[in-house]
């Protein structure tokens, strides 16, 4: 049956109530009548032969060279893959990363390439555990290379190990992985969740440094990107494609794979979550009953632990290699086959129920400063054409927002909490004031070398990237949420939904419209 | 008259240290402290007068002895009964206001030739505190020959211990003088240093007069000028009260070790775990006030001490278990601040503690800190909003024995700084 596209819905009276994420539990919430719900559309199907269709991909490229005529013996070779960000959840084994990197390494031994090292493109993300490494590569993959030092980790911080390839015309310093840069072919691996992802991002932002990264991100950059989603309208990207070419002008051969996965997100016992309210059977609504009663009587710490050990049904649909912007040209349109929704205007209030997870606390804590970036970061700039929401207007996330850290993966974000958002919220005076203390402090520079910590300046990105948002929107609202931390961050607590309503009424007005974003799963607003 | 008199009596000391640990002040109905009906001290010879009370503020070290948590070794240095309260403005029977400075030293104790400490000027060191013409007392308040300030009978003094008060200076700031004078003392003999940061944890009355202290005294170049001041303060109010005084930064005490590590520029010896995002520090701050006095406390500071760095106890501590390994390995400076006497400031000027206090008090407004006031037949109530006070909302407590010495000479109230009966 040929999956159904996303949809518009209008509440009336027979709409039943919405389901509505909130971290580690959901709640259902009777919105307004005339309000409208965006529903992503339903997963389309599998690739019937995932490894015969990477196979075609990376021997039929766009604007390339098949890869094994690229391959001799004597070349350095590397390998480089997205890191534990991607995708959300972690898909069910085999990850796409493992069978696209097995095939390429099988045509690196025979073509008898013997110098292949693989780089986890982190950019300024914490390494990834073994485990996680093991999830990603698969274990053939892992023991190979692991136990010879040929499977590393990107390492920002690694003046040994960054070559600066040079300016562009912008002013832009291009600073990268010295291995991948000076090898004869870097092959990267991406898997492209959203239209955000891949193209020149994954090697000009994966493998950079700190000095190449703050040209890019940075509140300038964050609030003329509208949005990230769609690259032509997106500051953050036109300085990455800038830095791509050069790159490419540079003498970098690369060599880019990209995947899209459908939003077959969660697996069958969360299969009320893929569906629309009004079609839930008596299974879903026994299902979500029973789910949502157990994880009320559950310590938080251990619906997380739940949560996180879920493992998407995720399928691969569309593989293709090549050149970079030919190949990314391809996989942005699929992107969007997938996720897009045609909206129609724009709307007054836009709600979302936010879960458990971003690409920054995976198998970690979504600590309040990840609240506010996957709402106002990712959820928010999940257009094309305008944010959902006008000028001036109000978003209401639902999560707990809890006044909580993961010391190990977020040092930094724990005293930028503390001490910067206590000084000010305002993303262009905090760049100026902390930005270059946090980013050089030598405690986590060590943290992010050593342990599994994100660097320094990985909050302050975070809040940049809900720069737009800030600049746009008249007030947050954050229902459910503890109230020191919502505060702190400048935003409106609520304990319900109506509160919220009310508050906004003082921006809003009394009548006001309002949409509510009914993801995960994810969707990409068209808004016209 | 009335007076508030602590007596040596093991079961009500017993009953009070059990019912402390329901929180401080809570055994105050049934400890050692009666309100009792007494006679004015006796005039312990030539150069003593009398005072008497009209503010007499409730410190720590009352809590600790009320509480029955005080060190066992001032067993010796105090002498029963005795009425406690050392931070006392009263008037002299002349109508003069006086602070008084309530060390019982040398002079006081008609001891000729004063010991070396009391020689220099050096009141709080003095050796002679169990000897001479007076009952053994480290201050008036814990002697039984002096009398207190917790009393409408009122207390002696010897000349030697009193300062004028200022008509400029209302009743809420003269009370204030004593607590400052430890905090300056505390700050003037720190060896601090320009550009250096410097922590003060707990901001309670000893550590927001501290902060106090030290900005009045820096601004003025007396002493050095830190280059931050940082301060770990358990309640919203006290944080708010210790940024109004000049911290850099006022956060809650387990901020306090990670904002000095960020300050300072240090790493941490030990990865972040959960429920301890920092451990010790490799650096760390130049010198750490410790205004609590606990065992976590000076714990926490031997952590956020830079080597060969100074930690200042300036809370009056107990009987505490702490690793020293720290302090051993990273050559720490431990030190004690107690009293006050004569400091030597930055230009090599010797000045009076208490000169220097009045100008903190008066520089500051330290009036202000003075949360509430009670009449003394309502002193477990008292003691019990003292022993809260941080969770009250509130700072210092005192005992107002004004009402009734006005009624007695006809005086009127001077204005105050917003006590909060």
């Amino acid at each position: 049956m040929t999956p159904r596209p996303g949809l518009v819905l209008e509440v009336d009276r027979s709409t039943p109530p919405t389901l509505f994420w909130h971290g580690e539990r959901f709640v259902l919430e009777r919105l307004p009548e005339g309000s409208r719900i965006i529903y992503a559309p339903e997963p389309l199907a599998a690739l019937e032969d995932p490894v015969a269709a990477i196979r075609h991909a990376l021997l039929h490229p766009l604007d390339r060279d098949p890869l094994p005529s690229l391959l001799s013996p004597g070349m350095r070779l590397t390998i480089c893959f997205d890191d534990v960000s991607l995708p959300l959840p972690p898909m069910q084994a085999p990850d796409v990363r493992q069978l696209v990197i097995e095939q390429v390494l099988d045509m690196a031994a025979e073509a008898g390439v013997d110098d292949v090292v693989l780089v986890a493109a982190l950019a300024l993300h914490r390494r990834m555990t073994e485990a996680e490494l093991r999830h990603a590569l698969g274990d053939r993959v892992y023991d190979a290379f692991a136990p010879h030092g040929l499977l590393t980790q990107h390492d920002a911080e690694d003046p040994g190990n960054l070559l600066h390839l040079g300016t562009t015309d912008k002013g832009e310093e291009v600073e990268l992985n010295k291995r991948a840069a000076t090898s004869d072919l870097l092959v990267y691996v991406n898997i492209n969740l959203v239209a955000m992802d891949g193209g020149h991002k994954s090697v000009a932002t994966g493998l950079a440094s700190y000095r190449s990264l703050r040209h890019h991100h940075n509140p300038k950059t964050m609030v003329h990107s509208r949005s990230f989603m769609d690259a032509p309208a997106s500051e953050l990207h036109s300085s990455n494609w800038r830095m791509g070419r050069l790159i490419a002008d540079s003498g970098v051969k690369i060599f880019q794979i990209e995947t899209t996965l459908n939003t077959d997100t969660f697996p069958s016992q969360f299969g009320f979550l893929q569906r629309r309210e009004w079609e839930w059977n008596l299974r879903d609504r026994a299902t979500y009953v029973a789910t949502a009663a157990a994880l009320d009587r559950t310590p938080p710490r251990i619906a997380r632990q739940i949560f996180h050990s879920i493992r998407a049904p995720h399928a691969l649909v569309s593989v293709q290699a090549g050149e970079v912007e030919a190949v990314h040209a391809l996989t942005t349109a699929n992107v969007w086959k997938q996720q897009g929704v045609e909206v129609e205007g724009q709307t007054d209030i836009l709600t979302m129920g936010l879960p458990y997870i971003s690409p920054y606390n995976v198998n970690s804590i979504m600590n309040p400063i990840l609240v506010a970036c996957l709402g106002l970061g990712y959820f928010f700039n999940l257009y094309r054409g305008k944010p959902l929401v006008r000028k001036g207007g109000v978003v209401i996330m639902h999560h707990p927002t809890p006044w909580e850290f993961h010391p190990g993966h977020h040092p930094s974000y724990i005293d930028f909490f503390e001490e910067v958002l206590s000084d000010t919220t305002d993303p262009v005076e905090i760049s100026k004031t902390y930005e270059e203390s946090f980013a050089t402090d030598p405690w986590y520079v060590h943290l992010y070398r050593t342990g599994h910590a994100y660097h320094g300046v990985h909050p302050f990105y975070m809040w940049y990237w809900c720069a737009h948002a800030l600049d746009h929107l008249g007030r947050v609202i954050v229902v459910g949420g503890d109230p020191a931390a919502v505060r702190r961050m400048g935003f409106s607590p609520a304990t319900s939904l109506d509160d919220a309503l009310e508050i906004a009424s003082d921006v809003v007005g009394r009548s006001p419209s309002l949409t509510h974003l009914h993801t995960p799963p994810l969707l990409l607003a068209d808004v016209r | 008259m009335k007076a508030l008199v602590f007596e040596r009596n093991l079961p009500r000391f017993a009953a009070s240290r059990l019912a402390s640990t329901f929180g401080s002040g809570r055994g105050a109905a049934i400890g050692p402290l009666r309100l009792a009906e007494t006679d004015p001290p006796a005039l312990p010879g030539p150069g003593w007068t009398r005072v008497i009370p009209r503010l007499s503020g409730i410190c720590g070290s009352d809590l600790a002895t009320l509480d029955g948590r005080s060190s066992r070794y001032f067993e010796h240095i105090v002498s029963f009964p005795f009425v406690p309260g050392h931070e006392v403005v009263g008037e002299l029977e002349s109508g003069e206001r006086v602070v008084l400075e309530p060390v019982l030293g040398c002079v006081a104790r008609g001891i000729d030739p004063p010991c070396p400490a009391c020689g220099r000027g050096m009141l709080g060191d003095c050796e002679r505190i169990a000897f001479g013409h007076l009952a053994p007392g480290l201050q008036t308040g814990y002697c039984a020959d002096t009398g207190g300030g917790w009393s409408h009978a009122g207390l002696v003094a010897h000349e030697s211990q009193l300062h004028a008060v200022p008509d400029a200076c209302s009743d809420e700031d003269a009370v204030m003088v004593e607590p400052v004078a430890c905090a300056t003392h505390a700050v003037c003999d720190a060896n601090l240093e320009d550009t250096g940061t410097v922590a003060v944890l707990g901001a309670g009355t000893l550590g927001l007069s501290l902060v106090a202290a030290l900005r009045a005294l820096s601004s003025s170049g007396r002493i050095a000028t830190p280059g931050a001041l940082l301060v770990g303060a358990r309640y919203p109010h006290q944080r708010r009260l210790a940024t109004d005084l000049g911290a850099t930064a006022a956060l809650a005490p387990d901020q306090l070790t990670r904002a000095v590590r960020r300050r300072s520029g240090s790493l941490s010896v030990a990865d972040p775990r959960p429920g301890r995002a920092t451990g010790p520090l490799s650096g760390g701050a130049d010198v750490v006030f410790d205004c609590v006095g606990s065992a976590g406390s000076i714990a926490q500071c031997l952590e956020m001490v830079r080597p060969r760095g100074r930690v200042v106890l300036v809370g009056m501590p107990g009987r505490v278990q702490v690793d020293l390994a720290p302090l051993w390995q990273r050559e720490i400076r431990l030190a004690g601040a107690y009293a006050y006497g004569t400091e030597t400031l930055r230009a090599g000027e010797r000045v009076r503690t208490f000169d220097l206090a009045f100008e903190v008090v008066a520089a500051h407004g330290l009036g202000r800190l003075v949360s509430a006031t009670y009449p003394i037949d309502r002193f477990e109530e008292a003691v019990q909003h003292a022993g809260a006070a941080g969770r009250r909302g509130a700072v210092k407590v005192a005992f107002d024995l004004r009402r009734a010495n006005e009624r007695r000479t006809g005086r009127a109230s001077r204005p105050t700084t917003g006590g909060t009966p």
